[in-house]
């Protein structure tokens, strides 16, 4: 059956259509320029007014000088331990908190889901747990980017609930095989559970990766900053300190002009925004399938 | 049960009790020490003493901040802050399913969706640097107000302009992901119900609603209810690196006064004091929403 749209319809359909590629213009925009401005020559974006629609001249300078940049090769490798050795630990352990609430006739079950959800809802605050993570050594050393944050309440509730939607009859007859509680998680549950972990692993190793305060408040020596506390220097503070030679870009002594040496710094900030964000621009394309799962399976009510 | 019992039960199911530890310890040290370590809001914390020795001050700290100069600027930013937010950046998601659930184009529909979810995976450092670029004297947003007559003015030097700022690129950041939880309760509406309101002649329009709205009314509420108990609540990381000492005025909240305070100052038992003051307000804030929905809309979160 055909239903014939009415004209109204039509100019709805139209106008919604209009709206929603603006809107997906205005989400992507602000990305193709810093895109386009990194690849641009200083000189010629100094001179340039309004919205870039492609680099103006091309180069590859800021790139270069970027990667350089002994700050942030190191922090860029910081970054992927920390991505790597995090996620694992956030697996792991949201991994047996999901499998312990989700069996039956475990003792003091309740008692231990009443005590982790009470943490939703209320916390000690920022300084406590900052003088906490002091006095158990953690400061200055890299395990204060990975312990402290070990398990996410909501992500251990979401595989709770895609755990204990997995048939009791399974683990009983494991059970009756012989099989113990580890060998029941980690042979039958968890590979029953791909999506889960693959939408577990992609957001825990997101918020790594894009992870900055505990860093900045635990870690003092420069050797273990992640990625994004350099840029935070290079882009908030527009701290230069790592970023202090510019030469190779602009040649400084023939033209010593402050405006050149100004936009010489937006280009290296161009070019590190989009080499720290590059990562997570490749990936999504492929992954944002599981992301969109990862909210249906926290929206249902477990 | 008995004593026995549990002995009994204990040792058959070792492996589920052994699992169960590192999380509950976990939990212990990383959630329930800092509610504890947040007893130095009511004593002079003194870190070579530590926590137990320092000396108590009942509520001095408290007595401080409530009489401070700064407690009704906090307050009034804080809800500013979560107000305009809750305005502007509520709604929007819920819109925008509604919009993408009028699209018949899948592939269309697919591509905007992808497009939308994008900027909520760029690290805040990121989005902040870009938000500092753009908004800046000789930036992209003031080439276009000179282009269209204006006057160029640093955005993020302005008071006035630090909450639009902050609310406008929170909602770009977040309105396409904020959308999916809505588009997977539209999903689970019932199909008959719009077959039979096509038979009895019913509008695109009157479909949406009277079948749409009230179909996915459930989760709004929910995430209005979180949204209520979270009034009090905004989070410092943004503010910090979007504020500075122009806009201190409009931009300081009660969580980036506490890390100033504290981790700035060092002023560890004072700032404890307005962190254990925000986190009880907090609480009272979510249950309170959560008994209030649940006597008017039969919703709530437990």
């Amino acid at each position: 059956m055909v239903i014939k749209k009415t004209a109204g319809e039509r100019i709805f359909d139209c106008i919604n259509t209009i709206f929603l590629v603006m809107l997906a213009i205005a989400c992507l925009y602000p990305l193709l320029y810093v895109l386009f401005a990194s690849f641009s020559q200083p000189i010629e974006l100094m001179k340039h007014r309004g919205l870039l629609l492609r680099p103006l001249g091309f180069t590859i300078d800021g790139y270069k000088l970027v990667f350089k940049n002994p700050s942030i090769t190191t922090g860029y490798l910081n970054t992927l331990f920390y991505v790597t050795a995090g996620t694992a630990i956030n697996l792991f352990m949201t991994s047996l908190g999901a499998y312990v609430l989700s069996r039956k006739n475990v003792l003091w079950k309740n008692t231990i889901a009443f005590m982790i959800t009470i943490t939703m809802l209320f916390s000690g605050g920022l300084i406590p747990f900052y003088l906490l993570v002091k006095s158990l050594g953690m400061v200055n050393t890299r395990w204060a980017l990975i312990i402290p944050g070990a398990i996410s309440t909501y992500n251990l509730f979401v595989m709770r609930t895609s755990f204990a939607s997995i048939p009791d009859s399974l683990e009983e007859s494991a059970k009756i095989d012989g099989a113990n509680d580890f060998i029941i998680l980690f042979r039958i549950i968890l590979p029953l559970s791909k999506a889960v972990l693959a939408v577990m692993t992609l957001f825990y190793a997101v918020g790594h990766w894009n992870a900055w305060f505990n860093a900045m408040i635990f870690l003092r020596k420069r050797e273990l900053f992640p990625l994004q506390l350099i840029l935070r220097e290079i882009l908030i503070a527009n701290d230069m300190q790592s970023m202090s030679n510019l030469e190779g870009l602009v040649d400084i002594s023939v033209q010593a002009n402050a405006d050149i040496v100004y936009f010489a710094r937006l280009l290296v900030q161009y070019c590190t925004i989009i080499v720290a964000t590059l990562p997570i621009l490749f990936l999504y394309p492929f992954v944002q399938k599981y992301f969109v799962k990862g909210v249906m399976i926290g929206s249902l009510k477990g | 049960m008995t004593r026995a019992q549990i002995k009994t039960d204990i040792i058959r199911n070792k492996y589920i009790y052994i699992m169960a530890l590192p999380v509950v310890a976990y939990y212990i040290i990383f959630h329930y020490m800092p509610m504890y370590g947040a007893i130095i809001a009511f004593k002079e914390f003194n870190p070579a003493l530590g926590i137990i020795r320092s000396p108590w001050v009942g509520l001095k700290h408290f007595k401080d901040f409530f009489e401070g100069v700064y407690f009704w600027r906090l307050i009034r930013n804080t809800l500013l802050i979560s107000i305009y937010s809750l305005v502007w950046g509520f709604p929007a998601p819920i819109i925008l399913a509604l919009l993408l659930n009028e699209v018949k184009n899948n592939y269309f529909k697919r591509t905007v969706q992808t497009i939308s979810y994008l900027p909520h995976f760029i690290s805040l450092v990121v989005v902040c640097g870009i938000i500092k670029d753009f908004t800046s004297t000789d930036g992209v947003i003031n080439d276009i107000i000179e282009f269209l007559g204006g006057e160029r003015t640093n955005f993020l030097m302005i008071p006035e302009w630090f909450r639009p700022i902050y609310v406008g690129s929170g909602i770009w950041q977040e309105v396409g992901w904020g959308s999916i939880i809505y588009l997977a309760a539209i999903t689970n509406i019932d199909p008959q119900l719009y077959e039979a309101a096509t038979i009895d002649g019913a509008s695109r329009w009157k479909q949406t609603w009277h079948i749409t709205l009230p179909g996915i009314v459930p989760t709004i509420v929910i995430l209005l209810i979180l949204r209520l108990g979270g009034l009090m609540s905004v989070g410092f990381e943004k503010i910090i690196l979007l504020y500075n000492s122009a806009t201190m005025e409009t931009a300081d909240v009660i969580s980036s006064y506490v890390y100033r305070r504290g981790l700035l100052d060092f002023d560890y038992s004072f700032s404890a004091a307005v962190g254990l003051f925000n986190s009880v307000i907090n609480l009272i804030l979510i249950t309170s929403a959560n008994k209030f929905s649940r006597k008017i809309s039969e919703t709530s979160l437990w």
